[in-house]
């Protein structure tokens, strides 16, 4: 019997829908809106120094990794089956770009904070 | 060949008909204001990769008026996915039992929007004292 492989992309889907529903409207409040506009945190809360060594330590490494990824798994598992409700069939080939951007991004933000270093 | 042009119902706009599909539009809607924000901080993070400069761009970048009116909607639409996530989350899980009575979903509901308050306030907290 052919094994499906839907509990995977399930079990990302419903981890990036945790992560993001814990912590997705703070953080885009706090990288996107706060800190630009300077209201609310001191000023270089997200300067160069600190967030190099956020990202040179496991655990920044980890958070990030985490926050990253598991959002793309989430949002591009909704999209790939929102797109039977806008009438857009795309089959395997829709499955494939979905989790593929999910994938290439994971290996992508991976790859950057292994060569950021530690 | 066939000739036969067998009739397909039409979806065009059929959750437009309906509240309750419109939310429910609004909220798968939520994923993609969701993606776009986690290829803003993957950029951001290849930006740190490249030094200073490069992240200083991007930093600068985040400041123009298109972004932080990109941040305010999205912020809206992952509010209410969080929102929902949690108003959902008992019909997703087994039962739960306490004295032989059934926990109400409200009242599980009302920890996850208590979980999602406090992870907020940690993190603001962790970023405005660090």
């Amino acid at each position: 019997m052919k094994r499906a492989n839907e509990p995977i992309f399930w079990s990302l889907f419903g981890a990036g829908g945790v992560v993001s529903a814990l912590l997705g409207p703070i953080l885009i409040l706090i990288t996107g809106v706060i800190v630009p506009t300077g209201s609310g945190v001191p000023p270089g809360a997200m300067a160069y120094p600190r967030m190099l060594a956020l990202a040179q330590s496991w655990c920044g490494k980890v958070v990030l990794l985490a926050v990253i990824s598991l959002f793309l798994w989430h949002a591009m598992h909704r999209i790939y089956h929102s797109l039977h409700d806008l009438g857009i069939h795309g089959g395997a080939g829709a499955a494939a770009i979905c989790y593929g951007i999910a994938l290439v991004a994971t290996l992508a933000t991976a790859y950057l904070l292994l060569i950021i270093g530690f | 060949m066939s000739a036969r042009k067998p009739y397909v119902r039409p979806m065009d706009g059929w959750w437009r008909r309906n509240p309750f599909f419109m939310r429910y539009m609004a909220r798968e809607a939520s994923a993609v204001f969701l993606a776009v924000y986690a290829v803003i901080l993957l950029v951001g993070v290849f930006r740190l990769s490249q030094g200073k400069a490069a992240y200083d761009a991007w930093l600068a970048a985040l400041t123009s008026p298109l972004s932080i009116l990109f941040h305010l909607v999205a912020l809206l639409a992952v509010a209410y996915h969080a929102y929902t996530w949690w108003k959902v989350m008992p019909k997703t899980m087994p039962m739960l039992h306490v004295g032989g009575r059934r926990i109400p979903e409200i009242t599980l509901s009302a920890v996850g929007w208590a979980a999602w308050l406090a992870a907020s306030l940690i993190v603001y907290v962790l970023v405005r004292g660090l």
